[in-house]
């Protein structure tokens, strides 16, 4: 079972800077690796990550093989308005898992 | 004096030595003493700020995927009884509540102590009468992370007299010189702690957080796994998931670090 956890204040004053964390339950399998039969076991990781402000997007990031199980990403953004903060990791599978937050600007 | 008296020295050889040492009027100990308890502290107090930040916020910490797989874990029904943790054992913040800071435990029934994953295999067993979860499969490490969760920050206490005679093989075990290293744990975790081993601070080896998510395994694990890589890394040969020395080694060192508080789940690098 796949989990994100999201770590986003839910208010903010206008024009403050914020601190989005976000991690992710994932493998990020390499690729590189071979099991005990000596099998390849297959690349499986997400390879990018996209955070949008109420449709703009204010983060982008593309992770590669090297980094390690269950990413952790950290990032700020200016709180410019109430809305909706939308995340989302896109695997090598092609599926992609979303998750929203929302926040209120005073 | 502690509940299970001072460390006892090894060989009559060492014996003979310190009575000539006390008898010169030295006082520095011969062998590797117990660390005081004012010098105590957990692995984490030899961490960067930034693994520390990652353990302290739930949100950072990946061991919190393992918390909340067993959470789910704790309620859902399981085996030919049909039930689940929480059908016997209710809220588990209320019964788990400093359970871990206790493990391992003396088990009348097997007439030895047994660690927390052990206790939650014979409820599976027993009471669920499902099969056993597998040494660090994800739903036993899971259930662990659980019911630790319940005793951070409480203080780990070891008691009960059936003990003893487990924590003197688990503190034999400790000061046994083994491997083609030829070392003991005590060697590095007693007499040497603080200083750098490869890059690394080695700690006082005080299982405090298990089980642990550790940077280097990408992953959780429990305290029997740190300890069979330590073994490895020994070049000794580990000790079987579950062995008797392993259960005797955990009550040891949890013994040892009586006093100190629980951060299940911890992050280690």
């Amino acid at each position: 079972m796949t989990r994100a956890l999201v770590n986003i204040p839910k208010q903010a004053k206008r024009g403050e800077t914020i601190e989005i964390k976000t991690l992710l339950s994932h493998p990020m399998e390499t690729g590189y690796r071979r099991d005990t039969m000596g099998r390849a076991v297959p690349r499986d990781i997400i390879n990018r990550f996209v955070c949008t402000y109420n449709g703009v997007e204010v983060f982008r990031a593309d992770l590669f093989p090297a980094i390690a199980a269950n990413p952790f990403l950290t990032f700020y953004t200016v709180a410019t308005e109430s809305g909706e903060l939308k995340l989302s990791w896109t695997g090598d599978d092609g599926e992609t898992r979303t998750e929203t937050a929302t926040i209120t600007v005073a | 004096m502690s509940l299970f008296g001072a460390p006892r020295v090894r060989t009559r050889g060492i014996m003979a030595l310190a009575v000539v040492a006390t008898a010169a009027g030295a006082t520095a100990p011969i062998m590797s003493a117990e660390i005081p308890p004012g010098e105590r502290r957990s692995g984490y107090e030899f961490m960067s700020p930034e693994t520390r930040a990652m353990q302290d916020d739930d949100s950072a910490n990946p061991g919190t995927f393992w918390v909340l797989d067993g959470e789910t874990l704790w309620s859902q029904k399981a085996g030919e009884a049909n039930r689940a943790c929480a059908d016997c054992h209710g809220d588990a913040r209320d019964s788990m509540k400093g359970v871990a800071a206790r493990y391992p435990a003396f088990y009348a029934a097997r007439s030895r102590p047994i660690d927390l994953e052990q206790r939650i295999n014979i409820c599976r067993t027993e009471k669920q009468k499902a099969p056993a979860l597998a040494a660090e499969s994800k739903e036993l490490l899971a259930l662990t992370a659980f019911v630790g969760r319940q005793s951070r920050g409480m203080p780990i206490t070891i008691s009960g007299d059936r003990l003893i005679e487990f924590l003197e093989a688990g503190r034999s075990l400790f000061h046994r010189r083994q491997g083609q290293l030829n070392l003991s744990c005590s060697q590095c975790h007693d007499d040497n702690w603080g200083k750098v081993l490869a890059g690394n601070t080695i700690p006082q080896a005080h299982p405090t957080g298990y089980p642990i998510y550790r940077l280097e395994w990408q992953g959780l694990g429990s305290l029997q796994r740190r300890l069979r890589n330590c073994m490895i890394g020994m070049r000794a040969e580990p000790y079987e998931f579950g062995a008797p020395e392993q259960v005797a080694l955990e009550l040891y060192l949890m013994w040892r670090a009586r006093g100190l508080k629980m951060e299940t789940p911890g992050v280690r690098p």
